[in-house]
């Protein structure tokens, strides 16, 4: 089933696109030819009951995992990624359901973590550069936390959650992949995350949103992608399938 | 006051106001033997370059989560390897080999751990035991002179502006150190390492060489230590290093960096080699038999250990 004889036509190659993607875990399969393609300024959200691979899916485009087979292709062309460096000098970015942040550093290095910014002739850290930089990210994102010096372990579960997306949307210039950006966050702060997942919409860059609230799903996606187990049970478009039709696929259950 | 800074940093001043209430104590118990005099205490500093040295790169491969235990072997190795070549070549090649070989045996240190991943508690260990064997075997259990007097000045008792040249290694070691720990990326990647390793590698930090870059740091580390004890006692020789291991690592974690990785201090590290330093200088002047030494050092480790690592969160 190659995926692309299913792409409509486009002037423009998706800006993800992934064909026949498995992973296999030892014996576990985990995901089984999974195809998909995201378009600049699309939301695509995933969803799947738990363990159905949702964030293996993640990790490969992220390239912390790498797949047992299958193609990745950014706007068009074959491409594999070694490790996640390679995919943030792409312009991918993301938010991962366990957050990814050293925990005894303090916010502004997890800002800038792994693009640490230097100055001078020794390339010392500029740390008041990065503390100034993240002290402006982290209130024009309105997150609200006590000081960009704070350790992250000493930040509740929902502030870190802000930091990492701050990070993300900080540094993302084509594809955000967002792995239950809202799980530990209150209402406030989960209407703000969806603002600003709109504004990354807007800004067109590309956004893969995993997400068990169907509601959040249906307010911010253009497309469904449902997972079974490791198997794509289908795709949809949001304004053309139910909550019923979704949740259906989601369970194997009419 | 003190209350105030335990509520804020407890490891970060604990080994501060430790090591002053017992340069305190020394500096009355044994006011009449000598300990408080510019001689005595310059001495100290230049008996624990060695262990300050190998301190420094210590709080590197603990705060990146690893281990090394080889140091002690590496410093015997490389002090052997660089006193055989001098015997032919100029002393420059003898610097160069013995800092060679701690180069070569941090690399293969750092590369089974980092790219086979293979723990580096039994990496080293076991390099630990084989370059002891190695060291034993190079000259057949004979010490070996140097004469270069060159060398032995450089590293051993040359002075500069009438500062021990010794001295001097240790200020470079701590400085260097401590800037490239706290002021540079690489620094910022080994404590993010340490730290979360996953986040580090999802951050785009390539851990595999930041924990080959601190193995073999602490390895050439090691080699200096090993030529400082060459030039200071103008000769090499089988034992050298064969007790500092221990001593490094109590300094080191003493001195407020985590045996589990993730934060660190250098000049905490130098507070805790010169701790070790003074408590021998100290319980030697005191007159303690050897055992005693031992007994009364290990009680005071443990003491400093406990003030230093007790978890506040548990
Ligand atoms: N590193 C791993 N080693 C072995 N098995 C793994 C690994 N990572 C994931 N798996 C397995 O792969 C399957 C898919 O896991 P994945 O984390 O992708 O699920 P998920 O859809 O994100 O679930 P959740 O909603 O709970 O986050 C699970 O069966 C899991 O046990
Ligand atoms: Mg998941």
């Amino acid at each position: 089933m190659p995926a692309a004889a299913q792409r409509p036509e486009h002037s423009q190659p998706p800006v993800l696109a992934l064909e026949g993607i498995h992973k296999t875990f030892g014996g576990v399969v985990a995901l089984q030819s999974f195809d998909l393609e995201i378009e600049a300024g699309e939301v695509v959200a995933l969803v799947g009951d738990n363990g159905a691979g949702k964030s293996t899916v993640v990790k490969i485009i992220a390239g912390m995992l790498h797949p047992t087979s299958g193609r990745l292709r950014l706007d068009g062309a074959d491409i594999t990624f070694a490790d996640p460096s390679e995919s943030q000098a792409r312009g991918i970015q993301v938010v991962y359901q366990d957050l990814a942040l050293a925990d005894g550093q303090p916010v502004y290095m997890n800002m800038f973590l792994g693009r640490e910014r230097v100055i001078g002739p020794l390339r010392r850290l500029d740390r008041r550069g990065m503390i100034a930089e993240t002290a402006e990210l982290v209130q024009a994102l309105d997150v609200r936390i006590p000081s960009v010096r704070a350790r992250v372990r000493d930040l509740s579960g929902g502030q870190r959650q802000g930091v990492a997306i701050a990070r993300a949307t900080h540094w993302a210039r084509k594809l955000v992949l967002m792995d239950e950006p809202t799980a530990a966050l209150g209402v406030a702060e989960t209407a703000r995350v969806e603002a600003n997942i709109r504004s990354l919409k807007e800004r067109n860059l590309a956004i893969l949103l995993i997400s068990h609230s169907l509601d959040q799903v249906f307010r911010l996606s253009d497309r469904i992608c449902v997972l079974r187990r490791g198997v794509q049970v289908g795709v949809r478009r949001t304004n053309a399938t139910s909550n019923n039709e979704i949740v259906s696929m989601i369970t194997g259950l009419s | 006051m003190l209350s105030a800074l335990r509520a804020t940093e407890p490891a970060k001043y604990v080994i501060y106001v430790g090591f002053l209430a017992i340069f305190a104590l020394f500096a009355v118990a044994l006011r009449d033997s000598g300990f408080l005099t510019t001689a005595n205490l310059l001495n100290i500093i230049q008996q624990t370059t060695s262990v300050t040295v190998m301190a420094v790169a210590t709080v590197f491969v603990l705060t990146v989560g690893e281990i090394d235990l080889s140091i002690g072997s590496v410093v015997a190795i490389a002090a052997l390897v660089a006193a055989v070549t001098m015997r032919e070549f100029p002393w420059p090649l003898g610097v160069l080999a013995g800092l060679a070989a701690g180069v070569a045996i941090g690399f293969v240190n750092g590369a089974l751990v980092a790219y086979v991943r293979l723990p580096s508690f039994l990496v080293t260990l076991a390099t630990m035991g084989l370059l002891a064997g190695v060291a034993r075997s190079l000259t057949n259990l004979q010490s070996v002179p140097v004469e270069d007097d060159v060398f032995n000045a450089l590293f051993g008792s040359a002075a500069l502006l009438g500062i021990p040249s010794l001295v001097l290694w240790s200020v470079a070691a701590v400085g260097i150190g401590h800037f490239v720990f706290r002021e540079t990326r690489f620094g910022a990647h080994v404590h993010a390492t340490g730290d979360n390793a996953g986040a580090a590698r999802a951050g785009g930090v390539k851990v595999e060489r930041i924990r080959l870059a601190c193995l073999v740091v602490s390895s050439t580390c090691a080699a200096l230590a090993g030529l400082l004890y060459a030039g200071r006692l103008h000769g090499a020789r089988y034992t050298l290093g064969e007790t500092d291991l221990l001593t490094v690592i109590a300094a080191v974690i003493v001195g407020g960096t985590r045996l589990s990785g993730g934060a660190g201090s250098v000049p905490g590290a130098l507070i805790g080699s010169l701790l070790m330093g003074m408590l021998n200088n100290g319980l030697i002047l005191m007159g303690l038999s050897v055992s005693d030494q031992m007994i009364v050092r290990g009680f005071i480790i443990l003491a400093a250990v406990a003030l230093t690592l007790r978890d506040r969160t548990r």
